[in-house]
C-alpha cells in the first residue's frame, strides 16, 4: 500500500494541532505516513512529531526565503509526491490548507475532497472521504478514480495518534518555484485568541443578547474555559455590525466542530444549524421554548440569556476550578 | 482592464434538501436557485474596480450552468456587468471543481482578461477549490478569501482573515482573486439596471471541461441529532446543566 503524505503546518517550531489530527487520521488508514514541513524551523518542528503517527518527516528548510509563498510549498509537495506516489495527500482544512490543497491537486491533476469529516480505506487501498455539502445539510462519499486523492480535513474532528515512535527526519532542499504570491505580513489580532474554527469550546451569541454591549457575559463564559474557548456569532448579529464576520458561524460563515458549543440567544435558522451541527455537545439558552435550536441541542435552558449565562459562568468556574 | 467574474447558480441557503432520484445530488424539484452569495462580492468588486478607472474596461460574467442560469447571469448584468457568457450544460450541477475550473480557465483565456474575480466558495458543494485551480491552470498568481483588494498598476495587495490574525499577500496581474464576505456591500439591481440587463449581450457556448478524477460514491442525509432535552428554566436549571455536562457529556 502506498504512503499518505501529510502537509504539517507549523507555528514557530511547533506543529499545529489540526495537522497532528491529519497525521492521526492518516496513520489509522494504514501504510506509511510521511509528513512534510516547510519553513525556517522545519527541522525543529519535525523533531516534535514523536507519537504523531508519522514514520518519516521531510523537513524543507528554506533560509533564502524570508516570506511564506504558497507556490514554494506547493512545489515542495509536488516534488515529494513525485517520489512517493502517495495514495492520498492530506492537509488540515485551515486557511493555509484551503489555499494550498487545490493548487497542488490541479498541478498534479488530482481529485480533491474538501473539509472531510470521515475517512476510510477501500478494499483496493483507495482512500475514500466523507464530506459535507450544502453546509452540512447533506454528505457525500467520494474517492479518486485513478489519481491520488488530495483532501483537507476539518479541524477538531479527527483524533491525534498519540502513540508510536519518532519519525525519521530527512532534510529536503526547497525546489525551484515560480513565486507569484508572497505573504508580506501577518498581523496578529489584538486578542491573540483562538479562532472559532479551531477552538474546542465555542460560545456563540445571537439577537437574544439584545445589544452588542451585552457580549461581556459571553466573554466571561468563554474566559471560564481558560483560553480553550472562542466566541462565535449568528449571521443576524454580524449583519447588524455587533460582531466581526470572522466570528460568524453558519452557511455564509464558518463551520465548526467543537467538543462543546453554546448557542446563546440564537433561534437556530437552518443556515446556522448547518454550521454547528457536528459539534459534539450542544447547549442552547433561549427565551423561546419553541426555538428550533432546542431540537438540535443536547441540553437546553429556557430563559433570559443575560440572567442564565452569568450564573452558568460562575458554576462552570467552580466545576473546573 | 477586462475583468472576468466567475459565478455560479446555487440552491438558496434556506433550502431544505432531500436526495434526488438516480443521481448523487439533491432533488431540485421546487428548489429556489440564486446567484451564489460569495459571487455577489466578486461582481461588486469588479464593478468598483471598473468605476475607479473612470469606467474604462469591461466586466464579463462567466458561468458554467444549465440554461436556467441565464436568470442569475441577468441578475449580474442588472447589477452592472457589461456582458455574460453561459457555458451551458444541462448537467452542470453535477460537475466537479476540477472540470469546472478547466472550462472557466479556457473561457478566461479566450476572453483575454487579466483579472479573474470569484466567490471564495460555492454554497452548494462547499469545495473552495475553483479559484485556486483556475489560477494554477493559467499559471497566474492567486489570493483567496480576500477581505480587501487594492490594485495599483499591475501590483495587487490582498488581505484576508486567517486563524488569529490577518494576512497581507502581494502578487501581480494576471491573477485570480477569490472574495470573502465583508469585502464590500453588493449593490441591489434597480429597475433601470434590470431593464438595461435585458439588452446586454448573453452568449452561450459549450464548456471545455477538464477531465474529472472524482468518483462520487453516495449522497446521504446526516443523521438527525437526537437532542431536544430541556434541562429546565432560568438560573435554577444551571446546576443540573453543569452536572450533566460533567457527568453525562463529560465535556467539562
Amino acid at each position: 500500500m502506498s504512503a499518505i503524505l501529510v502537509y504539517v503546518e507549523t507555528k514557530d517550531d511547533q506543529p499545529k494541532k489540526a495537522s497532528l489530527e491529519a497525521l492521526g487520521a492518516a496513520s489509522r488508514l494504514g501504510g506509511d505516513v510521511v509528513a512534510l514541513l516547510y519553513g525556517r524551523h522545519a527541522r525543529a518542528a519535525a523533531a516534535k512529531l514523536t507519537g504523531s503517527g508519522a514514520a518519516k518527516a521531510l523537513a524543507v528548510e528554506d533560509a533564502q526565503r524570508t516570506h511564506f509563498s504558497p507556490e514554494a510549498v506547493v512545489a515542495a509537495l509536488a516534488a515529494a509526491a513525485a517520489t512517493l506516489a502517495p495514495r492520498a495527500i492530506f492537509f488540515a482544512a485551515t486557511s493555509q490548507g484551503r489555499d494550498l490543497a487545490p493548487r497542488l491537486a490541479e498541478k498534479l491533476g488530482c481529485a480533491q475532497a474538501s473539509d472531510c469529516t470521515e475517512l476510510r480505506s477501500s478494499g483496493d487501498g483507495k482512500v475514500e472521504a466523507r464530506r459535507p455539502v450544502l453546509a452540512g445539510k447533506a454528505y457525500t462519499w467520494i474517492r479518486a478514480k485513478n489519481s491520488t486523492l488530495v483532501a483537507t480535513l476539518r479541524p477538531n474532528v479527527f483524533a491525534e495518534a498519540k502513540s508510536g515512535g519518532a519519525p525519521a527526519v530527512e532534510s529536503m532542499p526547497a525546489p525551484a518555484a515560480d513565486l507569484k504570491s508572497i505573504v508580506k505580513e501577518i498581523v496578529a489580532s489584538a486578542s491573540g485568541k483562538l479562532d472559532v474554527s479551531e477552538a474546542p469550546v465555542v460560545v456563540s451569541g445571537g439577537r437574544g443578547l439584545k445589544e452588542a454591549s451585552n457580549w461581556k457575559v459571553l466573554e466571561d463564559l468563554a474566559a471560564a474555559f481558560g483560553g480553550r474557548a472562542a466566541l462565535g456569532a449568528s449571521r443576524a448579529v454580524v449583519d447588524a455590525g455587533w460582531r466581526p464576520h470572522a466570528e460568524q458561524v453558519g452557511q455564509t460563515g464558518k463551520t465548526v466542530a467543537p467538543q462543546l458549543y453554546f448557542a446563546v440567544g440564537i433561534s437556530g435558522a437552518i443556515q446556522h444549524l448547518a454550521g454547528m451541527r457536528t459539534a459534539k455537545t450542544i447547549v442552547a439558552i433561549n427565551k423561546d421554548p419553541e426555538a428550533p435550536i432546542f431540537k438540535v441541542a443536547d441540553y437546553g435552558i429556557v430563559g433570559d440569556a443575560l440572567e442564565v449565562v452569568p450564573a452558568l459562568t460562575a458554576a462552570i468556574k467552580k466545576a473546573i476550578g | 482592464m477586462k475583468i472576468a467574474v466567475c459565478m455560479k447558480r446555487v440552491p438558496a441557503t434556506d433550502t431544505k434538501v432531500k436526495p434526488g432520484a438516480g443521481r448523487p445530488w439533491i432533488d431540485s424539484t421546487g428548489v429556489e436557485y440564486v446567484l451564489n452569495p460569495y459571487d455577489e462580492f466578486a461582481i461588486e468588486e469588479a464593478l468598483r474596480l471598473k468605476e475607479a478607472r473612470g469606467g474604462a474596461g469591461e466586466v464579463v460574467v462567466v458561468c458554467v450552468g444549465s440554461a436556467d442560469a441565464q436568470k442569475e447571469l441577468r441578475t449580474a448584468l442588472a447589477m452592472g456587468a457589461d456582458r455574460a457568457i453561459l457555458l451551458e450544460d444541462a448537467q452542470a450541477e453535477l460537475r466537479d471543481a476540477q472540470e469546472i475550473a478547466g472550462a472557466l480557465a479556457a473561457a478566461v483565456q479566450e476572453l483575454g482578461s487579466e483579472l479573474v474575480l470569484l466567490g471564495k466558495t460555492g454554497v452548494d458543494r462547499d469545495q473552495s477549490q475553483t479559484g485556486q485551480r483556475v489560477a494554477t491552470r493559467l499559471g497566474w498568481g492567486c489570493a483567496i478569501e480576500c477581505a480587501k483588494i487594492a490594485i495599483d498598476g499591475s501590483a495587487i495587495r490582498a488581505e484576508r482573515e486567517i486563524e488569529g490574525g490577518r494576512e497581507v499577500l502581494e502578487l501581480s496581474l494576471p491573477a485570480v482573486l477569490s472574495c470573502e464576505k465583508g469585502l464590500n456591500e453588493p449593490r441591489y439591481a434597480g429597475l433601470k439596471g434590470i431593464m438595461a440587463a435585458k439588452k446586454k449581450p448573453l452568449e452561450t457556448k459549450a464548456p471545455q471541461y477538464a477531465a474529472a478524477q472524482v468518483e462520487v460514491l453516495s449522497f446521504e442525509m446526516p443523521p438527525e441529532r437526537s437532542g431536544g432535552r430541556i434541562v429546565g428554566s432560568g438560573v435554577d436549571a444551571v446546576a443540573e446543566l453543569v452536572r450533566l455536562l460533567q457527568q453525562e457529556a463529560k465535556v467539562l
